[in-house]
């Protein structure tokens, strides 16, 4: 039950956010924060009770919850946590906390709204990581899509509608698709066993033909790579991501493509265990593609968050890779880099939105120098840089190593193309530092350094970060329970 | 005594947190004694741990402590554990000592400057990640500590950002090495699938026993990780960003490209020594590699006019030699020419500092002149300095170092003549060109205005290290005149000692060419820069030479080289790919599907003619249909 308040709690916020803000502007924000943090609360109390217990093969799953929703139809509202749901929840509210709190200057109009689009994205997020029925995960995965695009839409960049109708176009499609793949599931499944059921345990038993195990698999696969994404599925991430607002790149490239890499490992791997054997080195090969690709681009761009939603691509490439080495150092990394890429490219993005708010432009080559005038964040940047290229004592090595040394026990070749990924992220990482913090001053202005409340932000993801890279044991014994 | 392993790596990594955290509220003072201090209690420390390590021989020959778990994955583990040997402990007390007294030099030579607490972090941290280095137990943290010093690196010569130039020889330092870094990962994804383990002592015990000896599978590893340690340590191919990274402060090339961190590669070939033993295609490899860099940066250096660049180019070739003495197996001649040049090497970078900063930041040796009799501490401890690098006979620790390396070359077992030749020609050219820097800057003419000598901060360090560059080579004599081998003694508990040749000439014929050769270059050098100066005015209308000077002084083209085939390349094609082009794929679904609907939407215009139209063109049709069939 407790899993089910996670969820209400945000979505009633959410309501309350809406309301009071025709009375109140100021207090949505507020109620926002409250929400996450309570739920963020309610998260670290199962982490304390559960991170450490489980290990010893107690029993995979911590929590569980499951009420008839629509009966006729065999769906019932199941929810559950393992390991991993965890890890990813947490990570979920980690990252809301931070978003509600990047958004407190820069939204000013219609708050209110606002707020009840973020707990909403939220909410639907959670529902995706917690949720153990088909049809309920579908639909949690269609609420955290509304209102994503809406906080586009409405709170974007200049050309914020373009980037919302792509966005929702992509999304879409893959969201269709698996609900084709859901529905023939479940008729397969019913046909087989005469009880109609979309719940997973169920569905785990289904006896599939090989040919339809692939083509139905093939429909959850695209809907979860459109997400991660990959190259060719890629370019809805770029104009997202750089025309929503901060917290909207934050929780799009922290939390939403997340729920690809989720939804393979969640879903895919388990239903089609052999058809996903069977496509192993083609998904490897595209995680390569996606790493050199995504390298390639971000170097190229002379728009700063264009440019971090790029790194995004080259580093989901490694998840990707990751996921079908089906070695357990792998996946032990690909998890890693789940938390550590939400946690350093959220962080750019946060510090991309604190140059434009003080620029006013998201273009590099009008940048340059800003560390004379803000060395305090210079610093933060350059942690973070030193992140996304894989520097050791940040988490992100820990991760691409455990999946480069996994990987390498299942396939030398695509390995070692991919660890030219580690060359390709130090060139556009530097540059980009280079670009914005480096080189000749050219803003004459003064510009003010971060503020106490954009210093709490980076610095509990500063922490984060470096924490993750001494001890990441922490995340993996919780995850390992999922054994 | 091993729980304290932990504060030597601590010690700095504490100078960093303070200094970078709140350095920017501390006066200059307290700045400089946290940095200072922290690194000089580290070194009081580390000569303590050796003492006793050296007074009580361990059972198992090292310090050893876990400080807790990294990682553990499946069959994979490894943890945060620090390890002293007899091999460590020399770098170790070279990383600490030569780094002490250079943080001590810094507080005066960077007094001026605006960052001075970032400064420090900078450094202090670069402490910290070398010493990782030395001291890890596993290759993991190996690699930490390997990437900590690369980013160190990179900050500290782009330390005066606002020129975009240092800036971008700060990214080139870090891109080129970060190639040989990445290389050295897949050697260790290499090692681990094979022995499952990548503790340092569990790979010396189980290589010999896994690999069949000459295997293309261990000459893979050893020879990925030679890359690594060849990006490090600036070796050919892989040695352009070296002369750039002297974009750097001065104390900076001291302490990380010269004394420690471009021997990391040394470090990490003699660690290895028992995946290299297997290979002696590897070994091979290694040995020319460094009989290459020798050369190549020999020449380049002979030629430059700049005076940290003349240093920078003898440092790659200097650590040329210790690669070639690690690749004939003459382990501990290579590690013993390590310890020698971090004394001189060191000298002479902070001495050169010291001159740039008199001269109000002249780098041009030609602009200097008559600085003899101007900067006397300077002079002679410069004298000292480049008479080790000279490796001026029986004087200077250069001397005892390269000697035995020039022996091995021939002598050991993985030596051969044409080894031993290059060698010898690289101490000729080393002679050389340390006469004419000697020679331009410190005599003649006084050519610019001399400011300040340094102060006492600057000098006392200078007068420490002039002294060791003379005397730390009387504890290793060669075998043929006195027989002392203190260091030789401690670093062969760890390292094998060296196998010799059958038949072959005695070792003293070998000492007297290289003193002759030595000389020689030192009476040329002499000849041309002070004795007969029109020699090289005639030289200068040939143009063959003149164009081989150009070669030279270009580093061999090298940069050119990699520019045309690498950089243009690559930016070319990203630049042309920047706005996607898989993104014009879905552009052009969307303008296809705008196309038919300006197609279709022809048939919806409101105007009743033409619906009328189209419904008897329709029925005309149907009729025409019922005719025909």
């Amino acid at each position: 039950m407790i899993l089910v308040w996670l969820i209400i709690v945000l979505l009633s916020g959410g309501m309350l956010c809406w309301i009071t803000a025709r009375w109140r502007p100021m207090a949505a924000k507020w109620i926002a924060l409250c929400a996450v943090l309570a739920d963020l609360a309610i998260l670290l109390n199962i982490w304390l009770q559960y991170g450490k217990g489980v290990q010893a093969g107690t029993g995979t799953w911590m929590i569980q919850y499951q009420t008839a929703w629509i009966p006729s139809f065999g769906i019932s509202f199941h929810v559950a946590i393992d390991g991993l749901s965890l890890i990813l929840l947490l990570l979920t509210f980690f990252l809301g906390t931070l978003a509600v709190l990047c958004s407190w200057k820069e939204i000013k109009s219609r708050a209110g709204f606002y707020y009840f689009n973020l707990l909403w994205t939220l909410a639907g997020i959670s529902g995706v990581f917690v949720a153990l029925d088909l049809f309920l995960f579908y639909f949690f995965w269609e609420v955290m899509l509304v209102p994503m695009y809406l906080l586009i839409l409405i709170w974007g960049d200049k050309n914020r509608r373009y980037a919302a109708y792509k966005f929702f176009i992509f999304t879409q499609a893959g969201g269709l698709l698996m609900l084709l793949s859901i529905l023939s599931l479940y008729f397969i499944h019913g046909a087989q066993s005469g009880s109609y059921s979309y719940d997973y345990f169920s569905l785990l038993n289904t006896q599939l033909e090989p040919a339809a195990a692939k083509w139905i698999m093939m429909g959850f696969m695209i809907a979860f790579v459109i997400k991660l994404p990959m190259v060719p599925f890629h370019s809805w991430l770029p104009d997202a991501h750089s025309e929503a607002p901060t917290a909207g790149s934050l929780i799009l490239a922290g939390l939403l493509l997340k729920t690809g890499a989720y939804g393979i490992i969640r879903f895919v791997l388990p239903l089609f265990h052999q058809a996903a054997v069977d496509i192993a080195w083609w998904a490897m090969l595209f995680g390569v593609i996606g790493i050199i690709y995504g390298a390639l681009m971000a170097f190229a761009q002379t728009d700063i968050k264009r440019l971090i939603a790029y790194t995004s691509v080259s580093h989901m490439g490694f998840v990707l890779t990751g996921i079908f080495a089906f070695r357990e150092i792998a996946m032990q990394g690909v998890v890693m880099q789940i938390v550590t890429h939400g946690i350093s490219t959220g962080a750019l993005f946060v510090l991309a939105g604190m140059i434009k708010e003080r620029l006013h432009t998201r273009d590099i080559s009008q940048m340059g120098g800003l560390w004379t005038s803000m060395p305090a964040m210079g610093g933060v940047a350059m942690l973070f840089t030193m992140a996304s290229l894989g520097l050791p004592v940040l988490g992100n090595f820990i991760a691409e190593f455990l999946i480069l040394m996994g990987t390498f026990q299942a396939n030398v070749l695509l390995t070692v193309l991919a660890s030219t990924g580690l060359v390709f992220s130090a060139l556009y990482s530097l540059r980009m530092m280079q670009k914005v913090f480096l080189g000749p001053v050219t803003s004459g202005e003064k510009l003010t350094d971060i503020t106490a409340r954009e210093m709490i932000i980076l610095a509990t993801l500063s922490i984060a970060i470096i924490l993750l890279g001494l001890y990441p044991q922490t995340v993996m014994d919780v995850v390992l329970s999922k054994k | 005594m091993q729980e304290i392993l932990f504060l030597i790596p601590a010690l700095p990594l504490m100078g960093f947190l303070i200094l970078s955290l709140a350095g920017r509220h501390l006066s200059k003072q307290v700045i400089a004694v946290v940095g200072a201090g922290v690194v000089c209690i580290a070194a009081i420390t580390t000569i303590w741990l050796g003492i006793n390590f050296l007074q009580t021989p361990q059972e198992n020959g090292a310090y050893t402590v876990t400080l807790w778990r990294w990682m553990n994955v499946a069959n994979f583990s490894c943890s945060f554990s620090l390890r002293v040997d007899a091999l460590s402990l020399v770098f170790l007390f070279v990383i600490t000592f030569v780094g002490a007294l250079i943080h001590i030099y810094s507080a005066g030579f960077m007094k001026q400057d605006r960052d001075y607490a970032r400064f420090f972090a900078s450094m202090n941290l670069f402490v910290c990640a070398m010493l990782i280095l030395v001291m890890a137990d596993n290759l993991v943290l190996l690699y930490l500590g390997w990437e900590g010093v690369g980013l160190c690196s990179y900050l500290l010569i782009g330390f005066w950002y606002e020129t975009t130039a240092n800036v971008q020889a700060a990214n080139k330092a870090f891109y080129i090495t970060r190639i040989g870094d990445t290389a050295m990962a897949i050697g260790l994804f290499l090692l681990f699938r094979e022995l499952g383990t990548l503790d340092i002592p569990a790979i010396q015990n189980a290589a010999p026993e896994h690999f069949t000896k000459s295997s293309p599978l261990i000459t893979s590893i050893a020879l990925l990780l030679l890359a690594g340690g060849m990006g490090k340590s600036a070796q050919v191919p892989l040695q352009t960003w070296l002369p750039d990274a002297m974009a750097g402060p001065s104390p900076v090339s001291a302490l990380i490209h010269a004394a420690t961190m471009v021997t990391a590669g040394v470090y990490l070939v003699a660690r290895m020594h028992a995946v290299f033993q297997l290979s002696p295609l590897a070994m091979n490899i290694t040995a020319t590699v460094g009989a290459v860099t020798l050369l190549i940066a020999g020449c380049s250096a002979m030629v430059q006019t700049d005076i940290k660049r003349i240093l920078a180019y003898s440092t790659i070739s200097q650590v040329g030699y210790m690669f070639l003495a690690l690749g004939v197996g003459a382990w501990s001649a290579g590690v013993f020419h390590f310890f020698t040049h971090a004394f001189f090497k060191a000298l002479l970078f902070l001495a050169a500092g010291a001159v740039i900063e008199s001269l109000h930041h002249e780098h041009g040796i030609f602009k200097m002149g008559g600085l003899k009799n101007k900067l006397p501490i300077v002079f002679y401890t410069f004298l000292a300095g480049a008479a080790a690098l000279a490796a001026l006979p029986l004087v200077t620790a250069g001397f005892f170092s390269k000697d035995q390396i020039l022996w091995y070359a021939w002598s050991a077992n993985g030596g051969s003549p044409m080894l031993w030749f290059v060698a010898l020609a690289g101490a000729f050219i080393t002679a050389f060109y340390t006469t004419r820097l000697m020679l331009v800057v410190f005599w003649g003419d006084v050519k610019t205005h001399i400011g300040e000598p340094p102060g006492r901060l600057m000098t006392w360090p200078l007068i420490i290290l002039a002294v060791l560059s003379i005397v730390a080579g009387f504890i290793e004599w060669p075998h043929n005149m006195l027989h002392v081998t203190l260091f030789s003694d401690v670093v062969q508990k760890v390292l094998p000692a060296v196998t010799e040749k059958e038949g072959v000439p005695s070792e003293s014929i070998f000492q007297l060419i290289a003193v002759v050769v030595t000389l020689l270059g030192i009476y040329t050098g002499y000849l041309l820069y002070k004795k007969n100066a029109s020699i090289v005015a005639k030289w200068k209308l040939v143009s063959a030479l003149v164009g081989l000077r150009n070669f030279f002084f270009s580093g061999w083209r090298f940069d050119q080289f990699y520019h045309t085939l690498f950089v243009r390349p690559f930016v070319f094609v990203t630049s042309l790919n920047k706005q996607d082009v898989i993104d014009k794929i879905y552009a052009g679904i969307v303008s296809m599907f705008q196309w038919l609907n300006g197609i279709f939407s022809v048939s919806q215009n409101g105007s009743m003619r033409t619906y009328v139209i189209s419904v008897l063109i329709g029925i005309i049709f149907i009729l025409a249909l019922q005719f025909f069939l």
